[in-house]
């Protein structure tokens, strides 16, 4: 059972109607406890990281959360749900998880391109078991003005270009997570989630 | 490489698409689920939904409406018309659209736009502007309410930066001069807006052919191109739209 966490951070509904349509074993969870019992943890989230990390520690799941992903099973963050799990976010200059090394940084304003990214990019992915079957033409939708930017490089999955080349994926251990939302990204982005539900770390 | 996109619309009233000219002479055209996902399967990159529903008491079959699309479509989906309340808003992102969109209501109240930026966060915030040239404005063009029926004392561009200001994370600019002609889109209004915020600007209004978004894209600065017409009526494919603004070096989205 795929556990997808509800901390009160939006957009859960799309990742439920996408999960729903490739036919995956979910349920989704707001308790410590709940997690510990999952398979597999999807971490979505669209809004505030500052908002987002409050409603995470009230009721211990900041720390459900690291220890989940300690133990190497699947951990797939989206969007905010990616950026939390650094040590650090320049919005609401922010502590996050602190399960990938880096920080999140806001995307320089003085790049003429509009603020948030709103729309579909392409991303330049390293070989993994979770793009099988993807064309490199695919595109994926972002809506972000913060992008994550590991301490070490080996954790960069993907990279795209909104004005500078900026890390769209990232990749730990048993971890993945995504800047762009595959539940939002057509038939290429359904299959990183259904890739997902067939991965063995 | 980043793209711009082609946003398809949909004119509903009590669950049925429809079309009209100028804001007027509305006739139902089809099933928005069923379109939706054709589009969707064509590969658009983005739906618009306006509810033209008349009635308060009708409004509930457009929560039913956007409830199916979102079980059918994995790409995001704006809904607008008859939004003035945060509940309102509530009510359509509870429903699995990713953006709601404020226009009339906005005009009456703009602290919609701030409440409901604050709840559900900037990006979901889209404002809709119908504006009709008006040389008496400041910037040319005035900015209409009521689906075009009624003027307001509010400059295209002076609103359009005072929106953004109290959050909203996109601007649809709608021409009431261009819209239903299939002439092409207003090129200028859409310019000086996309130049003067720095939130993503749809353009709407009067696409007929693919080069009318090329200019729009390319001379008018939009970020995204919104059209209906076109589409609903067989007169093109989205595939169609999309090869032709590859090959004139327009960045989009490709159908794979």
């Amino acid at each position: 059972m795929i556990a997808v966490i509800d901390y009160n951070a939006g957009n859960l509904k799309s990742v439920e109607t996408a999960l729903q349509f490739i036919g995956a074993d979910f349920k989704i969870c707001s308790k410590p406890e709940e997690i510990k019992a999952a398979s597999k943890v999807i971490f979505p989230g669209v809004g505030h990281a500052a908002s987002a990390m409050e409603n995470l520690k009230k009721n211990g799941m900041d720390q459900a959360l690291r220890e989940f992903a300690a133990t190497g099973k699947a951990f797939l963050g989206i969007c905010l749900g990616s950026q939390i799990l650094f040590d650090h976010s320049q919005e609401g200059d922010t502590p996050c998880l602190g399960i990938v090394p880096g920080d999140v940084r806001q995307f320089p304003k003085d790049l003429g391109l509009k603020i948030p990214q709103i729309g579909w990019n392409t991303v330049d992915f390293i070989d993994d078991p979770l793009i099988k079957g993807l064309s490199k033409e695919a595109s994926f939708y972002f809506v972000h003005s913060y992008y994550v930017d590991p301490l070490d490089k080996a954790h960069q999955w993907g990279s795209s270009n909104y004005g500078i080349d900026f890390c769209s994926a990232v990749m730990k251990d048993n971890i993945r997570a995504t800047q762009f939302h595959p539940e939002k990204s057509g038939r290429e982005g359904l299959k990183i989630l259904k890739n997902f539900l067939n991965w063995e770390v | 490489m980043f793209q711009k996109r082609i946003v398809v619309c949909l004119d509903v009233r009590e669950g049925k698409t429809t079309k009209g000219i100028k804001f007027k002479g509305n006739v139902d055209i089809g099933d928005p689920v069923e379109m939706a996902a054709q589009y969707y399967e064509e590969g658009v990159d983005e739906l618009v939904f306006y509810d033209i529903t008349a009635s308060a008491e009708k409004r509930a079959i457009m929560i039913d409406v956007v409830r199916e699309v979102a079980k059918r479509i994995f790409i995001p989906f704006c809904v607008g018309g008859g939004i003035s309340s945060v509940e309102d808003m509530r009510k359509v992102l509870l429903a699995g659209a990713e953006k709601v969109s404020v226009n009339s209501a906005a005009v009456q109240n703009p602290s919609i736009i701030s409440q409901g930026a604050q709840i559900f966060g900037n990006q979901c915030i889209v404002l809709g502007m119908d504006a009709a040239k008006d040389a008496k404005m400041p910037s040319g063009y005035r900015v209409v309410i009521n689906g075009g029926r009624t003027p307001t004392d509010f400059d295209m561009l002076e609103w359009g930066k005072e929106a953004v200001k109290l959050g909203a994370g996109e601007i649809v600019l709608n021409s009431i001069d261009a819209d239903g002609t299939k002439d092409g889109y207003e090129l200028t209004a859409t310019r000086m807006l996309s130049e003067a915020v720095t939130v993503p600007v749809v353009a709407s209004g009067g696409a007929g052919k693919p080069s009318h978004l090329e200019d729009v894209l390319k001379e008018g600065k939009a970020d995204a191109a919104l059209i209906a017409s076109m589409v609903h009526y067989g007169d093109y494919k989205i595939q169609e739209i999309k090869d032709y603004l590859y090959k004139k070096h327009v960045p989009i989205r490709r159908i794979i």
